[in-house]
């Protein structure tokens, strides 16, 4: 068994096919931890991976890392472009920077912790089912339609990054949400929500989830968590399971 | 309010047959049949019918008759009485009109336009009765050309992944949810026995089903319903979902109250929400973004099968797929202006896409042109309603073909149109169990086996008259199609002959 060993793979001016066509080998050779560096933009890391297995990525992965991942912990020592956790099932994606648009599109379980920003429709139709939660830690803030068409799972955006009296860069939060919640630190105008959700102080069980999450992130990044949870969150939740039940004749 | 919409239906119950069974009254699931018990006697709301038949087939003893209302308005070609009733249904409601299944309007069937060819004196037809006929296909990409290694004969070039089809007739996407878990059984055994394949829909794969994965095609849509790792590795082929022919650029959702706890489980939503699929794929924007996905999936399955992408026929098809199969997409689907649906807005259906036949021609030729023709195997659906439909789509270029509404009028649909209603009388497209009883999976999976085994015969037999022994022969042999009553440009779109010339 190679449990211990850290297998080490450069990555410089190798192909994302054959890159994980290597992590695929390894992986199924048992090795639980995969430093890769010099990664430049390659695509789908962590695609079809079904293990615990923790890969660090030191560099910049390329668009939909982890897409349809099943299991391992990918920490990332840069920025994260688009798609990351696209349509994933389980693991976690800690980003020491930026993410890039529909971070967590789709994701119907694990979770995702990205230290500053992410782009457009960051948590676009993340979805639960029963214990399969999914969950998305923002430590910045989030451009247009965050949380869009939500059906489930947990948004944090925690505004870390927002000047005093700043507000979230986001419109149109929360549009077509139907199932979910989303934590929201920072301030944003009541034009920015979307129409379909309510804003709420959170109660006991909320404080306990954000409680737990939160230290996760904080934990991840060198934050103190009690610092965080100080200030005020609102909740945003949708207003109704059918948000598009009323449209029809017949 | 008072309605203004008239009876669709007039209801006649012969009183020398009514036996006061009661028989339609449990069969009706729109509330038309009643029993009256003060006077003894089985009445019907007409205004309540669709005209689905279910009651005139189950009638024991045949005493009812179910007939069109003639709605003799005065004369009006523009103001015919479905656009009559429209504006009143709207004027009562202020929605959106929704409907089921595909177009209805009689806009050009090119299939009616086109005749096949059959051989006399100089080429002798075949009789497939007693000399072999081959109907086998596989789907995938195919190579630029291939290598045999010299000493041993084998094949040197390695093949991307391909699918054998035992009979170019695929069962179309109908996803659990809109239609019920016995349908998905029927289709799921019949492609099994037959040696072709069906397809689940963007709604999941019911884990009973599994063990039909090989002969399944998973759909990857925008709602990513029940889009998990097993699903994609238990499948022959996974298809992206990006447009349907009776919505194209339209995003669905099922509605709450057909989201049961088992489709719940399957589309892993909680049960009773809507389950909404954007517009778009919100990866998808470009032709670079679609290589994405394509590229995605085959990373999540080791490039072990193929990825099939399915759009609705429109202006600029042909483009698309040259796209598309650039974007890696080794089988492209093309579903037409007739495909069917669980529900679309009714405006969207009966004035959005193109019929299928132009989208094939010109996709083929389209392809032909570029030289890439080779690299995606083409899928048409949308309006296939015969073997002969088959036989002319294959000559027109499609490797093979998707049924869909042909399926479920084999499972007992009567185009009724209610789909969308979650309450169709033949328990198809319905999540009421009590009404999903009325398919029974064992019927259900020889029905369509007998089906697909009537149209594999008249297809030898076609092949055999035009003295061809294999359809892959037949495949974009435009040669072997005329057209009849068609103006130049329809001919030259179609790249076939006038018929006698
Ligand atoms: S099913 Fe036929 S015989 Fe029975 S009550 Fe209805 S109309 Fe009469
Ligand atoms: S599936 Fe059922 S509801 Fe839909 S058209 Fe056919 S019979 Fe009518």
């Amino acid at each position: 068994m190679k449990n211990n060993q850290v297998v080490k793979i450069d990555a410089s001016g190798i192909f994302y096919r054959e890159l994980n066509a290597k992590l695929r080998e390894v992986v199924s050779d048992g090795v639980q931890k995969i430093e890769l560096c010099n990664i430049y933009g390659q695509r789908y890391i962590g695609t079809d991976l079904d293990k615990p297995v923790e890969i660090e990525i030191f560099g910049t992965p390329g668009n939909d890392l982890g897409a349809f991942m099943d299991g391992p912990k990918i920490t990332v020592h840069g920025n994260a472009q688009d798609g990351c956790g696209n349509t994933m099932n389980n693991g976690e994606i800690i980003v020491h920077g930026h993410a890039g648009d529909i971070t967590g599109l789709s994701a119907r379980g694990g979770k995702i912790f990205i230290r500053d920003n992410v782009g457009y429709r960051a948590g676009i139709h993340m979805k639960e089912y029963q214990d399969r939660k999914p969950v998305v830690v923002i430590g910045g803030t989030a451009q247009d339609f965050l949380g869009e068409y939500m059906a489930g799972g947990v948004l944090i955006l925690l505004g870390l990054n927002l000047k005093k009296g700043e507000c979230h860069k986001a419109n149109f939060i929360g549009t077509g949400m139907h199932s979910g919640v989303i934590y929201m630190r920072g301030n944003v105008q009541d034009f920015q929500l979307g129409k379909e959700v309510g804003v709420a102080e959170l109660d006991e069980k909320d404080g306990l989830v954000l409680k737990e999450l939160v230290s996760e992130f904080a934990s991840h990044f060198g934050y103190a968590a009690e610092e965080i949870l100080k200030h005020k969150f609102a909740k945003l939740f949708p207003l109704h399971l059918r948000p598009y039940g009323r449209l029809y004749a017949y | 309010m008072k309605t203004y919409l008239p009876s669709r239906f007039i209801i006649e119950r012969d009183p020398s047959r009514c036996i006061q069974c009661k028989v339609c009254v449990n069969q009706c699931t729109f509330d038309v049949h009643y029993y009256d018990a003060e006077d003894d006697e089985v009445r019907s709301h007409e205004e309540n019918c669709v005209g689905c038949h279910r009651c005139v087939i189950f009638c024991p003893t045949n005493a009812l008759t179910v007939r069109r209302n003639p709605l003799d308005y005065r004369e009006n070609y523009n103001w015919r009485p479905e656009v009559i009733e429209d504006i009143i249904k709207q004027s009562e409601t202020g929605g959106v009109l929704l409907t089921g299944m595909g177009n209805d309007k009689g806009y050009p069937i090119y299939w009616d336009h086109l005749l096949l060819n059959a051989s006399q004196v100089t080429n002798p037809s075949i009789d497939p009765l007693r000399e072999p006929m081959e109907l086998t296909t596989y789907l995938g990409q195919k190579p630029d050309r291939v290598e045999i290694e010299p000493s041993s004969l084998s094949l040197k070039t390695q093949l991307a992944p391909q699918v054998k089809l035992d009979t170019p007739i695929m069962f179309a996407a109908m996803s659990y949810g809109a239609v019920s878990i016995n349908v998905h059984k029927s289709l799921a055994r019949a492609a099994a026995g037959a040696g072709t394949l069906w397809n689940t829909g963007e709604g999941g794969l019911h884990p009973e089903l599994y063990k039909y994965g090989n002969n399944t095609v998973a759909q990857v849509a925008s709602g990513r319903f029940g889009v998990h790792p097993e699903y994609l590795d238990v499948a022959r082929v996974i298809e992206i979902k990006i447009g349907q022919g009776a919505k194209p650029g339209i995003g669905g959702h099922l509605p709450g109250e057909k989201v049961s706890a088992e489709v719940s489980a399957t589309r892993m939503i909680p049960e009773g929400t809507d389950a909404l699929s954007p517009a778009p794929q919100h990866d998808i924007y470009s032709i670079e973004d679609l290589a994405q996905l394509v590229y995605a999936l085959k990373e999540a399955t080791n490039y072990t099968k193929p990825i099939a992408v399915k759009i609705a026929a429109v202006h600029n098809s042909a483009a698309i797929a040259s796209g598309m199969v650039r974007a890696g997409a080794d089988i492209i689907v093309l579903d037409g202006l007739r495909g069917g649906t669980g529900a679309t807005p009714k405006i969207i259906r009966d004035n959005v896409g193109i019929p299928i036949e132009l989208a094939l021609a010109s996709v083929d030729t389209r392809l032909r042109q570029e030289g890439i023709r080779n690299q995606a195997s083409i899928v048409i659906s949308g309006g296939i309603r015969n073997s002969g439909d088959v036989a002319k789509a294959i000559a027109l270029g499609a490797d093979a073909v998707y049924i869909g509404t042909a399926a479920l009028v084999a499972l007992g649909c009567t185009l009724c149109q209610q789909c969308h209603t979650g309450k169709c009388a033949w328990g198809i497209c319905t999540s009421n169990p009590a009404l999903t009883k009325r398919v029974n999976p064992d019927i259900g999976a020889r029905r369509l086996t007998n089906l697909l085994r009537g149209w594999s015969l008249e297809l030898k037999d076609i092949l055999g008259g035009m003295g061809i022994n294999a359809i892959e022969s037949l495949r974009g042999n435009r040669l072997q199609l005329r057209g009849i009553g068609l103006t130049d440009t329809e001919l030259e779109i179609l790249g076939v002959k006038m018929a006698g010339s």
